[in-house]
């Protein structure tokens, strides 16, 4: 029953080994699989974004011919957004928060050393790396990358003759989608494990910090959703290769040939795929709304009110998320009345969620507010969260929504509340745990031009999408000038729309730059840079934890406004162990 | 110390704190339990003995939870799949969806997989019987091991078995003219079956793995955790089978 016997029984610490690929790529390190996924990310943001400025581009200049490429035809540009739109969901908004922010500091906040099963961990990077090859290697194959978005709405997506793409292109988005299914399951079984089992000493539930928690609810999400994606992908892979009609409906016709067999219901596509695909969007944002809240604390000096209060909130939008899809079917031939009661538990969702903004603002509130980097950017993401999240309910009402769920509306609703929102949440996450890579805090002046310039640009980009789609201009359509204008009223500001998201993009070069060189000529963080209490900055690979997490506040001590978890507010423990004595009744 | 099934009570030594019955207080801050749960007083990196177990469980069941929603979305389609017809001109409800016939066979192989969900059982808990356990621990022979092993040998056959009558059913349902793209009940009944096989195909090689791993494991924890996973793992696909076949049978 002692620890010690158990201690003895397992195998003592192994050094680090030694070079390069040993210790940085083909580790079960999670740190440094934190960095590979940061670049994995990168490398997907960059692709990405790249192919949003084509979209940019294309939908005001149709005439421009793209380096290296030429005209873009109306197919063309059908593929760019479908892979815009796979990239940054799955391997930007996903992999940065829910997988390189985890192995960066989640066992380092609850304590341990390091994962349940860092093999495991590390084989779902590699998955994930190999499903991102997978996907892009659809550029490349025959009649190239897949048109039917990023949710593959069947007949479309399950029938190879629908279009160019559909063949080859769309085997190649299965494929790398099942892949990254297995590879997400995989880390998040790993995190669940973690987070459960491998807490450190005096880490209970009450002092885990609050990005644990959001961990903890979107790793069981994630368990869930991609489950379902996955048994979704193969049973349109059966549809496209084995004959099957799960989602092929009869009496189709194709390019005027009528083709036999079906029966399907592509509504069960439409089901399963956004029973993947709304949790999918609070996997993205649930760990920005936990590092808000620490953030928020860190930097405005005062602890998180109503600590419980946020893990509810937290764990109830983890479990509302389950139960809101139907609300992207509204206008898809759902029965009207399955769009009432979705509308009802979309507006539920609401609630927790204007909970956490409130408790946000309540902390903004005669908070002695620090305008670090990582401060300005998560009041960046909670003005794209309250921003984008204003018009959720508005989309909910399925009258509303049968007017605006096919136009611009939407698009700037999802890109405000879950692209901007959660990209702002990821550089907050990297100008503030920049040190623990590199020992050096990023630069401010470089960091501030980033946020300020994004922060104009991204509303620029975004938000005069919603009178576009007010005034009716529909998405997914490939160009609106050209020999017969669609919109002829819309143009200038589809114009100033390109041209903020040039500007958009073009800001991140000074991010990217601030990264490379405060690498070597940052000022040196030392221990605890932002003065934070959490245990990823304890000096201590075995800290023990003594405390809440977010002690802020002048009533901390004497000397400092804060206490970190690994310190304790009592004088060192006696020599007797736990209890107090009384002089002369020592125990035996 | 291994985790074991303990037979007998144990005994909790209550001694007398010296307060006259009242319990010391002690505020400083501990793991929120009172009394003698001081967190401070635990060790961090090795828990207590189950904790170990206990976090290879938590991986296999999260896998399972996913695994379970796997197989609730392929049952979805059958839910869905038959409604998907569509009225002719004759006002006719019209559907493509014909049940299929369940080949008798299954009955047999539902009942040896039942048999070796508890072969495997009987073994899992020969891993974790007290005595055994504590002799092995103090490495005085390997009893539990001695006997858990013929049980799952069996529970290998039986997989084994189950596989090959399914295998067996498919041969029949394929001599009758229904092959997986002849009918949507057809594609349904095949897609579940075969992913369900799938998953035990898998199972037999964590069987052998663990058959093999119980006796080349050096630690009494480790083997324990390998026959223990397999067994929660087996029992799972126990438990997806009654659900599937209870569907094949009933609600076509």
């Amino acid at each position: 029953m002692n620890a010690r016997m158990a201690g003895q029984a397992s195998a003592p610490p192994a050094l680090p080994p030694r070079g390069f690929l040993r210790r940085r790529i083909f580790t079960s390190d999670h740190r440094a699989l934190a960095v590979l996924y940061l670049l994995l990310g990168l490398a997907a943001v960059t692709i990405g974004t790249l192919l949003s400025l084509v979209i940019r581009v294309h939908r005001v200049w149709p005439a421009v011919a793209f380096p290296f490429y030429g005209m873009l035809r109306p197919e063309d540009y059908l593929a760019v957004v479908t892979m815009h739109g796979t990239l940054m969901v799955f391997f930007v908004l996903t992999v940065v928060p829910q997988s390189a922010f985890p192995n960066l500091v989640l066992p380092a906040q609850i304590g341990a050393d390091r994962m349940a099963f860092p093999r495991l961990n590390a084989a779902a990077f590699w998955l994930t790396l190999a499903s991102l090859f997978v996907l892009l290697a659809a550029f490349f194959v025959p009649r190239g990358a897949p048109i039917s978005g990023w949710t593959s709405y069947p007949p479309f997506s399950a029938i190879p003759a629908t279009g160019p793409g559909q063949g080859a292109g769309m085997d190649c988005w299965l494929a790398a989608i099942g892949l990254f299914c297995i590879a997400a399951v995989a880390s998040s079984a790993n995190f669940l494990a973690t987070i459960l089992a491998r807490r450190g000493q005096g880490m209970t539930f009450g002092r885990l910090p609050l990005t644990v928690w959001s961990w903890l609810a979107s790793s069981a999400l994630t368990v869930i959703a991609f489950s379902t994606l996955f048994a979704a992908a193969l049973m349109l892979f059966a549809d496209r290769h084995f004959g099957t009609s799960f989602f092929i409906p009869a009496g189709e016709v194709i390019s005027g040939i009528p083709r036999a067999g079906g029966g399907g219901s592509p509504m069960l596509w439409l089901h399963l795929f956004w029973f993947f695909g709304h949790p999918e969007v609070y996997i993205s944002i649930l760990p920005g709304m936990g590092l808000a809240s620490a953030l928020l604390a860190n930097f405005t000096r005062r602890p998180v009110p109503a600590y419980r209060f946020m893990v509810a909130a937290t764990l109830l939008i983890g479990f509302l998320g389950l139960g809101v899809w139907g609300h992207h079917l509204f206008v898809s031939g759902m029965n009207p009345y399955a769009g009432t009661a979705f509308g009802l538990t979309t507006i539920a969702i609401a609630v927790p969620s204007s909970a956490e903004v409130l408790t946000w603002l309540a902390m903004l509130f005669r908070g002695r507010m620090q305008l670090t980097t990582p401060m300005l950017f998560t009041l960046g993401f909670i003005s794209f969260f309250i921003a984008g999240g204003l018009t959720g309910p508005i989309l909910a009402q399925p009258a509303l929504d049968a007017y605006l769920h096919n136009t611009f509306f939407v698009v700037a609703h999802f890109h405000l509340v879950m692209a901007m929102a959660g990209v702002f949440s990821v550089f907050a996450g990297i100008y503030y745990w920049y040190p623990l890579l590199t020992e050096r805090l990023m630069n401010q002046t470089l960091g501030k031009a980033h946020f300020w310039i994004s922060l104009i640009a991204a509303y620029g980009t975004f938000f005069p999408m919603h009178f576009a789609g007010l005034a009716g201009e529909p998405r997914h359509y490939a160009q609106l000038a050209g020999p017969i204008e669609s919109f002829p009223s819309l143009i200038p500001v589809e114009r100033g729309i390109t041209f903020a998201a040039l500007t958009l993009a073009t800001a991140q070069l000074i991010f990217f730059f601030n990264v490379i060189y405060s690498a070597r000529h940052g000022v040196r963080a030392g221990g605890n840079p932002w003065r934070a209490t959490t245990h990823e900055w304890c000096p201590d690979a075995h800290p023990i934890t003594r405390g809440e997490p977010y002690a802020y506040g002048p009533e901390s001590g004497p000397e400092k406004d804060f206490l970190p978890q690994w310190e304790s507010a009592t004088p060192a423990p006696s020599q007797f162990g736990a209890r107090e004595y009384p002089s002369g009744l020592k125990p035996e | 110390m291994p985790a074991t099934f303990t037979r007998h009570q144990v005994e909790i030594e209550k001694r007398d704190t010296g307060y006259g019955g009242k319990p010391p207080v002690d505020r400083r801050p501990t793991g929120g339990g009172g009394g003698d749960d001081n967190w401070d007083s635990h060790s961090s990196r090795h828990g207590g003995p189950r904790e170990l177990l206990i976090r290879y469980r938590l991986a296999v069941l999260s896998g399972l939870a996913g695994d379970f929603v796997f197989f609730a979305v392929l049952v979805s389609a059958f839910f869905v799949r038959p409604t998907a017809g569509h009225i002719d001109a004759g006002a006719n409800f019209v559907s493509d969806w014909h049940p299929i016939a369940i080949p008798p066979i299954l009955w047999i192989n539902t009942a040896i997989l039942l048999l070796s969900s508890l072969t495997i059982e009987v073994a899992r808990r020969q891993l974790f019987h007290e005595i055994d356990v504590m002799e092995e621990w103090l490495g005085l022979g390997r009893p539990a091991v001695r006997r858990a092993a013929p049980w799952l040998a069996a529970t290998i056959l039986l997989g084994g078995l189950f596989l090959t009558g399914q295998w067996i059913a498919w041969q029949q349902l394929a001599a009758q003219g229904l092959f997986f793209a002849t009918n949507p009940n057809s594609h349904f009944f095949y897609l579940v079956t075969g992913a369900h096989a799938f998953h035990l195909f898998l199972g037999l090689f964590a069987l052998l793995f663990a058959l093999v791993a119980i006796f080349r494991l050096k630690k009494v924890e480790m083997r324990q955790i390998a026959l223990d996973c397999t067994a929660w793992f087996w029992h799972a696909m126990t438990l997806f089978w009654i659900f599937l076949f209870v569907l094949l049978v009933c609600y076509q």
